[in-house]
């Protein structure tokens, strides 16, 4: 192999204009434009972009893994001096796995289900050190204690399915590691999982990056995330590279107006709904073979100039007093970096009215059977736990918590798909906690509406738009005849800012962001008093996020709307919320204002959560809490309290009571409740997770 | 897993019961008993022998109860005529009819006489089923292997050359329906006057008139693989297209998987990837089809052991359908409907064990 004579002060990976395209029996389909980029040893390089813009085809380009219709039209990969693109299939095979591993973005379908874990792990240094099994056992054993996972050898032996999804992904991490690559492609490895768990994952990542020398080469559209684990970062759009350089610098000093846009419409500490509301990028993405002459960007951006942006190709420059920073804008030493955007709108906060929703001692509880041919004893999932809120007219409320803490199931019983176990949920005057939707009336059911979190799946793929809103005004008895509800479906497309031409079109037809505004339109045609919001910007791209939720807002404060806001998202709660609760394993461990739980004293939990949180600020500085393991399983709560298993408070309280007696629910000043044994004196002397670094 | 089994075999003794009471009630409709006493009796009996000659035979009276009676939950008919004789179900001709058992059906294991053959049921069930046991495993020992290679090496390669041959040739097969490939068979292989049976003897390359025999009526007593070939192809071809087809677009499916990539990325060579990672993964959904086959090949020899002359279960059904032979009938229900639920059983237990994530419940 050339590893003998590999010089270590030369690049790792050395992309040089690079272009890959597709092709279709229509056209070719340029997915990734002149792409270079360097990554020297040991160093992690970040690729960030919103969806589309050919990230993920560099990194399966230099896997040279494009598939049948993908090809390498220009340009060279150099990994360790050698040419990929001139490489045949057996050079590579040589190389993926061992000299080259990746990791993906969901672990659960990139391990093979019908394989014992083990057998997956050993087959890597098998096949490319020709290791005898007993060995390449004993080695992975060692690997998979690498990655923190207790109890090797019984992971060994499990199948994926029987692992969590962190755990799962630290598996592939360790099958990447199985023959200590030179070079770690990741794509983005931690978006399929929780924050806290996530949070361990990139420490991991981070850890054996530095233990092994890997250089890495790691994808992700979070900002926050790239800033955690990289050093140097490449910003893309719509398959070029628009901006690179070292990670701070691109940060702090960004010379392209696409990063400073993508900036600016992220939530950031600082940012607020009604006084620094969010800045969207106008328009969208273009499409692939739709792109515009010139600058990618240029329709799209705020110092747009005709004649000069959209005059021809436009070239990467370097820009001078950085290191290797560049920036493909014409107009880079131009523009005012650091006057004030222009188009923040303040706005008014909206007043919170009287009580809507009531809940009071809510459960849910759902049993399970086990064994693999049935039978077992059958178990309880207490889903909800003694939840206890109210929601008040033009409020909006926060439910944060990582999945299985319970929040989904909190919506399915208020929106009557289940029924409670116990406890009462009032709404307006009525008690509905035990009415399934079918029972319930036609205005208490369009009276409560939801906005889902995937507006692919929500929408029928066969109806057109005005047809799918029209629908449910005739579900909830709206307007006496067509051309009534016809006139109202109109004004409702004005309400959710799309153009009324779209009536027509059909869902296939709308981005992402176009479909969740549908959604939005379709629950409010009821004239929807309360809204429950679950994640509805999750699936969206950054840019795309901030409109939606900045629509949500208009429209709350138009219709005095309630919105339960059901997010994992903690910077976007922070920014948009009036109130949060925070939940876990069933539980309300926290709630109170926005301003009382971001601030101390927290709950142990909401305190490792907002230190999980990738904060995409040079000045933010962080308290570091890992969480030990996994979330426990609902189905088999610890006992005591919910959190004592991964709580690094508890030796704070004395005699062991977080092990045996569920703590109480404490009230402090100002309404602010907490559900734990830490005692008032050492709640008070809790640090900020976040701080501001001085200017 | 003992559990589930148990909690199983309650439901397919439900099942078994239902379906036995449909086609007990369908086979002892009115016309048909009519037919029976006639065929029995005399063909010009007046409607009112035949009435009397039924009652005499013990089926008359609610059909409830003469199902309990065949099945040996309800006591026999007894009936003592005016000669002083006592005939009743469980009466023997010989016998002594005090010394008689009260219950006699088939949970006593008496399944009645067959009207056709002049034998038990069971006696002749067993034959037969014996037969076309024979019959099915040849089948399957041809059919499953050639469909499952035909259908990955086609799925390996979408859209591949390969695949392309591969999938004409299946879906030709399973376009053919039975009695025009049995007849295409025999016409091109077992006849002496067309096909390549009079080149072959020609050029003096057999000895006999035909490569194969046109029938397999000899394979009753001594399997050969001339007297048997025929039969097992034209069955066997069928279900290769078919299986072939579903194990195609399963191995399809598996090669786009995230995990199919995973496996490339870490380096294995696509024989490995296709052998160790895609395989078992890919069996998942043709499995349950080809469990599926047992209860179809059950039906589906009725017209290949018709047309190659082979005394095995289709040919008794057909048989004994086409002479109103209502306890055969009876009988062949039974042992269809208790393999069908075993297969299927088998199906689900044999499932757990080929996809992990699988709970039964």
């Amino acid at each position: 192999m050339s590893n003998a004579v590999w010089d270590a002060s030369q690049p790792i990976l050395e992309i040089e204009n690079l272009s890959i395209s597709f092709f279709t029996r229509l056209r070719e389909i340029p997915a990734v434009m002149d792409f270079s980029c360097k990554v020297m040893a040991g160093e992690a390089m970040g690729l960030v972009g919103e969806s589309g813009c050919g990230k993920s085809t560099v990194a399966l380009g230099v896997m040279r893994d494009l598939g049948k219709n993908g090809q390498i039209v220009a340009g060279s990969i150099k990994f360790k001096g050698r040419d990929l693109v001139k490489m045949d299939e057996e050079e590579l095979r040589h190389l993926r796995g061992s000299e080259i591993a990746m990791i993906y973005q969901e672990p659960m379908a990139s391990l093979n289900p019908a394989m014992k874990i083990g057998a997956q792990l050993i087959e890597v240094p098998m096949i490319h050190q020709g290791m005898a099994r007993a060995q390449a056992w004993e080695l992975a054993r060692q690997i998979v204690a690498d990655v923190r996972l207790p109890d090797p050898d019984r992971i060994l032996n499990a199948y994926p399915h029987q692992l969590s999804g962190g755990q799962q992904q630290r598996i592939v991490i360790a099958m990447a590691l199985m023959s200590k690559p030179a070079l770690l492609i990741l794509d983005e490895p931690t978006t399929a999982l929780d924050v806290t768990v996530e949070a361990g994952i990139v420490d991991l990542v981070k850890d054996l990056g530095q233990k092994y020398g890997t250089s890495m080469l790691f994808i992700s559209h979070n900002l926050g995330l790239i800033m955690d684990v990289c050093d140097r970062l490449c910003v893309m759009y719509s398959g070029e590279a628009v901006e690179t350089g070292a990670v701070a610098q691109v940060f702090d000093d960004m010379r392209h107006p696409y990063t400073q846009a993508l900036f600016r419409s992220i939530p950031l500490p600082g940012a607020d709904k009604n006084a620094r509301p969010l800045i969207s990028i106008p328009g969208n993405f273009p499409l692939p073979h739709e792109r515009p002459k010139g600058c990618n960007f240029g329709p799209r951006c705020d110092y747009f100039q005709a004649g000069r942006c959209d005059a021809g190709d436009v070239a990467m420059v370097d820009v001078p007093d950085g290191d290797r920073h560049g920036s493909r804008c014409v107009k880079w030493d131009e523009i005012d970096w650091n006057a004030a955007p222009k188009a923040r709108v303040v706005k008014e906060k909206a007043p919170i009215g009287k009580v809507v929703l009531q809940m009071d001692d809510l459960k849910k509880y759902y049993s399970v059977s086990g064994g693999a041919f049935g039978g077992g004893h059958a178990k309880v999932v207490k889903a909800n736990e003694t939840l206890s809120f109210s929601a008040h007219e033009g409020e909006t409320l926060a439910i944060v918590g990582e999945s299985g803490c319970g929040k989904s199931t909190f919506a399915k019983v208020l929106m009557g798909l289940e029924t409670a176990t116990s406890g009462t949920i009032t709404l307006f005057d009525e008690q509905v906690q035990s009415t399934p939707i079918q029972d319930r009336r036609v205005d208490t059911v369009s009276s409560v509406q939801m906005v889902f979190q995937n507006p692919f799946d929500t929408l029928n793929p066969s109806m057109t738009v005005g047809r799918q809103i029209i629908r449910a005004l005739e579900v909830f008895h709206i307007g006496n005849s067509d051309a009534e509800r016809t006139d109202r479906m109109l004004e409702l497309l004005d309400l959710v800012k799309l153009p009324r031409a779209f009536a027509e079109r059909m869902p296939r037809q709308l981005s992402g962001g176009q479909k969740q505004r549908v959604g939005i339109a379709r629950a409010f045609a009821g004239g929807a008093k309360v809204v429950v919001a679950d994640e509805p910007v999750s699936a969206l791209d950054v840019s795309v996020q901030a409109a939606v939720t900045d629509l949500l807002m208009d429209i709350q404060r138009q219709n005095k709307t309630t919105l339960l806001f059901i997010s994992h998202d903690l910077s976007i709660v922070r920014y948009l919320s009036d109130r949060v609760l925070v939940m876990y394993l069933g539980h309300v461990v926290e709630m109170g204002s926005t301003d009382q739980v971001f601030q101390p004293p927290y709950h142990p939990y909401t305190e490792a959560l907002l230190s999980a949180v990738p904060v995409a600020d040079t000045k933010v500085i962080r308290k570091r809490i890992v969480l030990e393991g996994d979330i426990p399983s609902a189905m088999n709560p610890p006992p005591g309290c919910p959190f004592q298993t991964r709580c690094r408070w508890k030796s704070q309280v004395a005699g062991g009571l977080c092990d045996t007696t569920m703590p109480p629910v404490q009230t402090l000043t100002g309404g602010h409740q907490i559900k734990c044994h830490l005692g008032a004196d050492v709640l008070a002397k809790m640090d900020p997770v976040i701080t501001f670094a001085a200017e | 897993m003992l559990a589930f089994v148990i909690r199983r075999l309650g439901v397919m003794l439900v099942t078994a019961l239902v379906l036995t009471f449909v086609v007990f009630f369908l086979t002892n409709l009115p016309p048909n008993l009519e037919k029976l006493a006639r065929s029995e009796g005399s063909v010009r009996m007046t409607d009112a022998a035949v009435a009397s000659w039924l009652e005499d035979h013990g089926h008359s009276g609610s059909v409830f109860y003469r199902y309990a009676e065949w099945l040996g939950a309800a006591p026999g008919w007894v009936i003592t005529d005016e000669k002083g004789v006592t005939r009743g179900k469980c009466i023997g001709q010989r016998d002594d009819p005090a010394m008689a058992p009260k219950f006699c059906g088939v949970f006593q294991g008496n399944w009645g006489v067959s009207t056709v053959f002049k034998k038990t049921v069971l006696y002749s069930l067993g034959k037969s089923m014996a037969a076309t046991g024979w019959l099915m495993l040849a089948v399957m020992l041809v059919m499953v292997p050639v469909a499952l290679v035909i259908g990955v090496l086609a799925g390996m390669r979408e859209g591949s050359r390969t695949d392309r041959v591969l999938s004409t040739f299946s879906i030709t097969t399973s376009a053919t329906p039975e009695y025009v490939s049995g007849v295409i068979l025999v016409a091109l292989l077992a006849s002496p006057a067309t096909g390549l049976s009079p080149l072959l003897a020609e050029w003096g390359w057999i000895a006999k008139k035909t490569l194969f025999m046109g029938t397999a009526t000899s394979a009753m007593d001594n399997i050969t693989f001339w007297n048997f070939g025929l039969p097992v192809a034209t069955i066997a071809l069928y279900g290769v297209g078919y299986i072939a087809r579903m194990t195609r677009a399963s191995m399809t499916e598996v090669m786009t998987q995230q995990y199919i990539r995973t496996a490339r990325l870490k380096g294995v060579g696509f024989g490995q990837v296709v052998l160790r990672h895609a395989l078992r993964n890919a069996m998942i959904a043709p499995f349950t089809v080809i469990m599926l086959q047992f209860p179809y090949l059950l039906n589906g020899v009725v017209i290949v052991e018709t047309l190659f002359n082979y005394k095995g279960f289709g040919w008794m059904l057909v048989t004994a359908a086409g002479n109103n032979d209502i306890e055969m009938l009876l009988g062949a229900s039974v042992v269809a409907v208790i393999f069908v639920l075993v297969t299927q059983l088998i199906s689900d237990i044999g499932y757990v064990f080929l996809n992990p994530r699988i709970r039964l419940g």
